[in-house]
């Protein structure tokens, strides 16, 4: 018999019934709250006068509403200014309260986008199953885990039984091989992979990345990558555990200590897939080719080299794909065969569950520092992904860099990713953003989304257009 | 849940592929606390030319005469004819809440988004997947003919054509079974309360790590 991949591991040991109709019950073992996607699902459990199952497996966090201006935020709850925004964090708040699950609230130091709260607590563990009503859910993935988005109707069923049920996935495996250039990070790397097999090509999948570019990237740099599986169409994506995610996950507030360490540590020796594990199809990639990423158009599939040219509809085959490359090529007010570089930005956003990381903060830093803001840039948001990543990032200096540069630099939530608070861009504004869709509409109504790593939304931000980021790096050192 | 049999209805186009989840209901409406009441704003800004804000009286609003839906000819639709990809993005259960409130019962398109597509039957939704080139020839036959209806009937994984055309489909079995009794999952999920307990307890067993964790106090 065949070895197991990570995937069939995590799913054999979560197996708590087989139906014959091919469905089965798997067990949750943590389950993320915020805001937008679970009021529905509370409101569900009172009115069938349901109790959560199991309490000590829910940790909730406000993110997506949340303001990110420091004055707006200061009154906490009764100081953010939209008042839908505002009631749907208070009603978070008051179901946590009526049904006793943990909430880390607006203003606690903890406080943070919900996929990177998760892990910096120690609350996403190698081995456990986690879901959240949040698609990028996918991001906890990176620490060998199990996790992906589910719908309210999902969230309310966790709720009451610990449990979802689920058909099993396929099996790809996309495999990175070789050592990725200089300047070009694990969002360089998601983009390219997308680019390769479209935002379709991991639906019906469970992806786990491997390989010896994914073997070298930091924790953050594996949680960027995981977290982009849902723009390849995959509603998981995962890695094996080793060293780096032992360091990462070792002494956090929820991790086990103690001799709970020592045997979580030898559990967690096995989440790997077996060297003669079969997989349904395996995607691979050398690290060498791949050069920073910059998406032109309203699906993060429509994506290319820095150095790379519009492309031109006329020559696409394929119907469908051209009408949505004419769409697009009107819609983010371009023309065929113009340059990437020649791209001018109005706004940068350099943030989200995506890119808000420490690691993420100081590649921008790193970029910026000693330079500034070009005079046609109307903004340049950063926004820490939690409470935590901001204390670490000014006990570093980095804030003092991005201000010193022209940039704002903000209280962590999801801001501008998705505009749901007041962070959002006008229409036609072109806006290098480290965030994960591009959608029409999605950075604010009109608004035109480029998804680019950290460092190349900071050398946009510096040259006022693309351009890339290496020519940068390399004149400062 | 509602249930779905037999769905006799009358067709409207969304000719796009990769239709996100941000285009089914963009996500100002998510502010709402509620699952009801999303209808008016699916497609918002597609269908209407201002910019639409949560709890607007849509009814004034201008609206886009070229977007299919604001067309007489398909007023009433139940039936969403799609392409590729459809639903794809968010996990938000807000999209099949909106179609589900604006009249669709049924979505027919060549492949649907994971989460989408588990998202619908749970809101008394059906996708269907055709192949690409079955649903080509049905968005010909629609823009032919005015009033162009389809049947589409669950138990038999049929869709069946005006032209008499029978086209069938695959859905899996435990999906199938749930939409066409308009099952509640929870309440199924709980006749096996006492597996739950035996894995969990078992579980807990084996990897105490994960259970001695989330607490008030902590952190």
């Amino acid at each position: 018999m065949a070895g197991l991949t990570l995937y069939d591991k995590l799913w054999r040991n979560h197996l708590v019934e087989q139906r014959e109709d091919g469905s089965a019950l798997i067990y949750i073992d943590r389950h993320l709250i915020h805001e937008v996607t679970s009021p529905q699902a509370f409101e569900g459990l009172r009115l069938a006068g349901r109790k959560p199952w199991r309490l000590d497996a829910n940790l909730a966090v406000p993110d997506h509403n949340v303001p990110t201006s420091r004055e707006e935020r200061a009154g906490g709850i009764a100081g953010i200014r939209d008042q839908v925004s505002r009631l749907q964090v208070q009603t978070l708040d008051d179901n946590c309260r009526d049904f006793d699950i943990v909430e880390i609230p607006i203003n606690d130091v903890r406080q943070g986008i919900v996929h990177v709260v998760g892990p910096e607590q120690g609350a996403t563990l190698p081995g456990m199953t986690i879901v959240c009503g949040d698609s990028h859910t996918s991001t906890h993935g990176a620490l060998g885990a199990l996790a992906h988005g589910i719908g309210t109707s999902e969230v309310e069923h966790v709720l009451a039984t610990q449990c979802l049920i689920q058909q099993k996935m396929k099996n790809l495996l996309v495999r990175v091989d070789g050592a990725l250039p200089a300047g070009v990070t694990a969002k360089d790397v998601a983009l390219a992979i997308i680019g390769r097999i479209g935002t379709a090509g991991g639906t019906g999948y469970a992806i786990e990345f491997a390989g010896e570019v994914i073997r070298g990237l930091s924790m953050e740099g594996r949680m960027t990558l995981c977290n982009m599986s849902i723009e390849a169409g995959a509603r998981m994506g995962m890695i094996a555990v080793d060293q780096t995610t032992l360091d990462y996950v070792k002494g956090r507030t929820y991790s086990p200590s103690g001799a709970l360490w020592d045997a979580a540590q030898a559990a967690w020796a096995d989440l790997h897939s077996d060297a003669d594990a079969v997989f349904d199809k395996v995607v691979t990639l050398r690290g060498e080719d791949i050069v920073p990423q910059v998406t032109w158009g309203n699906s993060p599939e429509m994506v290319l080299p820095v150095d790379g040219h519009v492309p031109d509809p006329q020559g696409m085959d394929n119907a469908t794909q051209r009408s949505a490359a004419q769409r697009a090529i009107e819609y983010m007010g371009l023309t065929p065969g113009m340059a990437i570089t020649d791209i001018h930005l109005d706004r940068v956003f350099i943030g989200s569950c995506t890119n808000s990381r420490i690691e993420d903060l100081r590649a921008a830093a790193a970029v910026v520092r000693g330079r500034q803001v070009a005079s046609s840039i109307k903004q340049a948001l950063v926004v820490p992904g939690s409470g935590q990543v901001k204390a670490q990032a000014e006990a570093e200096g980095l804030h003092e860099i991005f201000l010193a540069a022209g940039m704002e630099w903000r209280e962590p939530g999801c801001s501008m990713c998705l505009a749901m608070n007041a962070d959002k861009l006008g229409a036609g504004e072109h806006c290098a953003s480290t965030s994960n869709r591009n959608f029409e509409g999605r950075q604010g109504i009109g608004g035109r989304t480029h998804l680019v790593s950290p460092a190349m939304a900071a050398a946009a931000a510096i040259a006022g257009h693309f351009v890339d980021v290496r020519t940068l790096q390399e004149s400062t050192q | 849940m509602k249930s779905f049999t037999v769905l006799e209805g009358l067709v409207a186009p969304m000719d796009r592929a990769n239709v996100d989840t941000d285009m089914i209901i963009p996500k100002q409406f998510l502010k709402s606390i509620k699952r009801s009441g999303f209808g008016p704003n699916l497609f918002d800004e597609m269908r209407y030319l201002d910019e639409g804000q949560p709890g607007e009286d849509c009814s004034n609003r201008p609206l886009n005469p070229d977007f299919p839906l604001n067309q007489p000819r398909y007023h009433g639709a139940t039936v969403l004819l799609a392409r590729e990809n459809f639903g794809c993005g968010s996990s938000r259960e807000h999209a099949p809440w909106a179609l589900e409130d604006y009249g669709f019962r049924c979505i027919i398109a060549p492949s649907f988004a994971d989460i989408f597509y588990n998202n619908c039957f749970k809101n008394g939704i059906l996708p269907v997947v055709l192949p690409a080139a079955t649903v080509e020839q049905l968005f010909t036959a629609l823009y032919a003919q005015a009033g162009y209806r389809l049947e589409i009937d669950l138990a038999a994984q049929e869709v069946r054509t005006p032209a008499g055309e029978v086209l069938g489909f695959e859905v899996d079995v435990a999906r199938k079974q749930c939409l066409l009794k308009g099952l509640d999952d929870i309440g199924v999920t709980l006749e096996s309360a006492a597996h739950i307990h035996k894995f969990e307890n078992r579980w807990r067993e084996q990897s105490p790590w994960l259970f001695n964790v989330i607490g008030k106090g902590q952190g």
